[in-house]
């Protein structure tokens, strides 16, 4: 990277003693302060202004704004055009059958803007009527019935926050390091308060075999007529069918107008356009759990139904493709933990490739099959750092580094790799994706 | 009036559907057996699902080269997209291929996607026959079929698959309290003796591929800057129509477009000064000056803030007629 591209200019975190630091890191953080300052002399000519002078009065303040609702529906400050979804290059041969992943470098708290929201699709992402469209219920029930949109509106709903997590999500990193950023390793992540119906109340509708029935089967309105099987225990205990996402209902490649929502389990068990759910007492063995979303072992066999998306966290910032320009300087390190079996109970930062390991704040909320955000307090002394972050769910599962993962399950099996991840700090400042 | 109770609630028994029914029984419609066979597309391992037809390898070949060829190769052994055929027996190896023939356990699923998602572009073109067909060719294809093949429901659900018994579902992963593979520990102190970097980017990947990463991250990170150039706004006259200008520099809190309000509209502005020479200059005057009685007694504060050439975008544009632009 050509630093002498990187203006100096720019904002500098407030000074916060690390209270964890290890002994002498204060002296470290204070000879930093020095060279803070002087960033911070170039930091107010790159805002147009002269330290100890007058500060300038913006123009903003010396005329009309926009009127409200100048957009009926607001888009973000062109100055954060750089916040955007993005495709990874060369991981898919189409667009329509692709992924979108979520920017989790640029993100704050646990929601995701339903802008930003992970998307993967399976034939594009069709226009759905909401007047036009049906939910059918049959298979093993007493009462086959159809609703439209108006009838699922009408029904006792529920609004929950839960994360959504591809089973695929760092797939790439099996082998080796694949990809620069925290959007590439793990976007394809998000967290949103869903608001829909829960499936159970649905089933006792049309009364399902309480006997007979084991499985459903969700198929969704695209041209894929996307198919797969959920277990009936999961549909009992707090599958939903979702059509409310962070207040609104749902955008178009997030389902719209109706899809499924299976808490804690791989993203694409949670079928969008909902159209149709047969209960069985069969698995179905579909394209979507057989040719892939099975986990193919190092003896050749495939795990099949792998719906659990264990515990697994990420430092989001400092992450890869960063630079940390302050040498000396505080930097919060914080980021994301989550677990498909339960809540959040700890996450452990190391900044030394995990030789030591210290307790980082989880911030409230902590919701079960939730994301949690977490902080850490770090003042970084100029020298080489290993970043990592480790959580424990309150089943007391602590997640697995890369190394453990692959004992077991070889570099082959592409879905649920929920491995530590190593952002290393060079003396420069870069970040970079490493693997130790 | 003991018969009539009995009857009474016999008829409550049968009637009500109260006794197992929710409050809101009432939505939604029931569902006919001629509308769930209209949508019923699902296939199961067993055949539960599959329509009466019939389709040879023969037949499917045209239907094949026709529509799925381009995609999945002659022999369907493209990986453009998904190989269909080869890399039956690589599954333990170092480069496994998953195809179709490799990796399903069952050639109901075949039919099945066949069924409802091929082919990609425009799927749903196929008649049961053809589906029957083509799944005959590709297993050809992928030497599981002979050439003198022909599949129908009965006999769809009996093709040996070579991964047949290539899943397991002795995992952790199909329940919440399911058994983790990996046992690892929290150890907080003295848990390696040295930690060795395994992995990392090549050298210039990441720009080869991704181009400046700089620009995926918010300039205001404190952590990356961006270059300032990029990181600017558009400049304010690209960005805004004339009527846009003239009401984020207060304009229209005065004067409408077609109506007088303090001040007069900017129709009527347009239509008295449609024969002064150099109109824009003498407006773009009075509106630094301010002043009053040219319309009125009211009085036009001096309006300073206003850029020049902004000033001359308006004036321009009202003394067209300040139509939409």
């Amino acid at each position: 990277m050509d630093k002498s591209k990187i203006p100096q200019g720019r904002l500098i975190s407030p000074p916060v003693l690390d209270r964890t630091a290890p002994p002498g890191a204060r002296r470290a953080f204070l000879r930093g302060l020095a060279g803070a300052s002087a960033a911070l002399a170039g930091g107010a000519a790159a805002a147009g202004f002269t330290p100890g002078e007058p500060l300038p009065v913006p123009d903003s303040m010396k005329r009309l704004g926009k009127p409200v609702a100048a957009q009926p529906y607001s888009q973000p400050s062109p100055h954060e055009a750089n916040v955007i979804r993005r495709q990874s290059p060369g991981l898919t041969r189409t667009n329509e059958s692709s992924i979108a992943f979520t920017p989790l470098q640029n993100l704050f708290g646990i929601i995701t803007p339903n802008g930003l929201h992970f998307e993967r699709d399976h034939a594009g992402v069709p226009d759905l009527d909401p007047h036009q469209h049906l939910l059918a219920l049959h298979g093993l029930v007493a009462r086959p019935k159809r609703y439209t949109m108006e009838d699922i509106l009408r029904m006792p709903s529920v609004s929950r926050v839960h994360f959504l997590e591809c089973g695929a999500n760092t797939g790439m990193e099996w082998g080796n390091a694949a990809v620069p950023t925290v959007q590439f390793t793990h976007g394809m992540l998000s967290c949103a308060e869903y608001t829909g119906v829960l499936l159970s109340t649905l089933l006792e509708d049309v009364g399902f075999d309480a006997k007979r029935a084991r499985f459903l089967l969700a198929e969704g309105a695209d041209g894929a007529a996307l198919t797969r099987t959920i277990p009936l225990a999961m549909a009992l205990e707090d599958a939903m069918i979702v059509y409310g996402q962070n207040g609104e209902m749902l955008r178009p490649e997030n389902g719209y107008p109706l899809r499924l929502f299976v808490p804690g389990v791989q993203g694409v068990s949670s079928v969008k356009w909902l159209r149709r759910i047969e209960v069985g007492d069969q698995p179905w063995h579909t394209r979507e759990e057989t040719l892939h979303y099975s986990d193919l072992m190092p003896d050749g066999k495939s795990r099949q139904f792998t719906w659990i998306q264990e515990a697994k966290s990420v430092i989001t910032s400092p992450s890869g493709g960063m630079t940390l320009l302050d040498k000396g300087g505080y930097y919060e390190i914080t980021g994301l933990a989550w677990s498909g079996r339960g809540s959040i109970k700890r996450v452990d930062v190391s900044v030394d490739g995990g030789r030591s390991w210290k307790t980082a704040t989880l911030q409230n909320p902590v919701m079960r099959k939730a994301l949690t955000r977490f902080r850490f307090d770090w003042v970084w002394d100029g020298s080489p750092a290993l970043l990592q972050s480790r959580c424990i769910d309150d089943t007391g599962y602590v997640q697995p580094s890369i190394k453990q993962l692959r004992e077991v399950r070889g570099t082959r099996s592409i879905y649920h790799n929920n491995a530590v991840q190593t952002w290393q700090v060079l003396a420069s400042g870069e970040v970079r994706n490493v693997q130790v | 009036m003991y018969r009539s109770s009995a009857w009474l609630a016999a008829l409550l028994v049968c009637s009500s559907p109260a006794l197992a029914a929710t409050p809101w029984q009432s939505l939604g419609a029931p569902l006919t057996d001629r509308e769930i066979s209209s949508w019923d597309i699902d296939v199961r391992p067993d055949g539960q699902g599959l329509p009466p037809g019939k389709g040879s390898v023969e037949e499917g070949q045209a239907i094949y080269d026709a529509q799925c060829a381009s995609c999945h190769g002659v022999f369907g052994e493209s990986n453009d997209y998904i190989a269909l055929t080869g890399g039956i027996g690589t599954l333990t190896s170092e480069t496994p291929q998953r195809t179709v023939a490799s990796k399903l356990d069952y050639a109901t699923t075949l039919w099945d996607y066949i069924n409802r998602a091929m082919p990609f572009t425009h799927a749903k073109v196929l008649g049961v026959n053809e589906v029957y067909a083509v799944t005959a060719y590709v297993l050809n294809l992928a030497e599981i079929l002979p050439m003198d093949a022909t599949l129908d429901e009965k006999t769809l659900p009996l093709v040996e698959m070579p991964n047949r018994k290539g899943y397991t579902q002795a995992h952790g992963f199909m329940t919440v309290d399911g058994k983790p593979d990996v046992q690892a520990k929290a150890c907080m102190q003295d848990c390696a003796a040295e930690v060795t970097v395994t992995s990392e980017l090549p050298a210039g990947f990441t720009e080869e591929m991704y181009g400046d990463i700089r620009t995926h991250f918010r300039g205001l990170a404190g952590m990356t800057t961006l270059p300032a150039a990029s990181a600017k706004p558009p400049a304010e006259t690209l960005a805004k129509s004339p009527a846009e200008l003239a009401a984020t520099h207060g304009c229209l809190t005065c004067h409408g477009v077609d109506q007088a309000i303090v001040g007069p509209a900017f129709t009527a502005i347009a239509e008295r000064y449609a024969d002064t020479p150099d109109a824009g200059t003498v407006l773009a005057a009075k509106v630094r000056a301010g002043g009053s009685g040219v319309w009125g007694s009211a009085m036009m504060p001096a309006q300073t803030s206003i850029p020049d050439e902004t000033l001359a975008e308006v004036l321009a544009w009202l003394l067209a007629g300040a139509r939409a632009k």
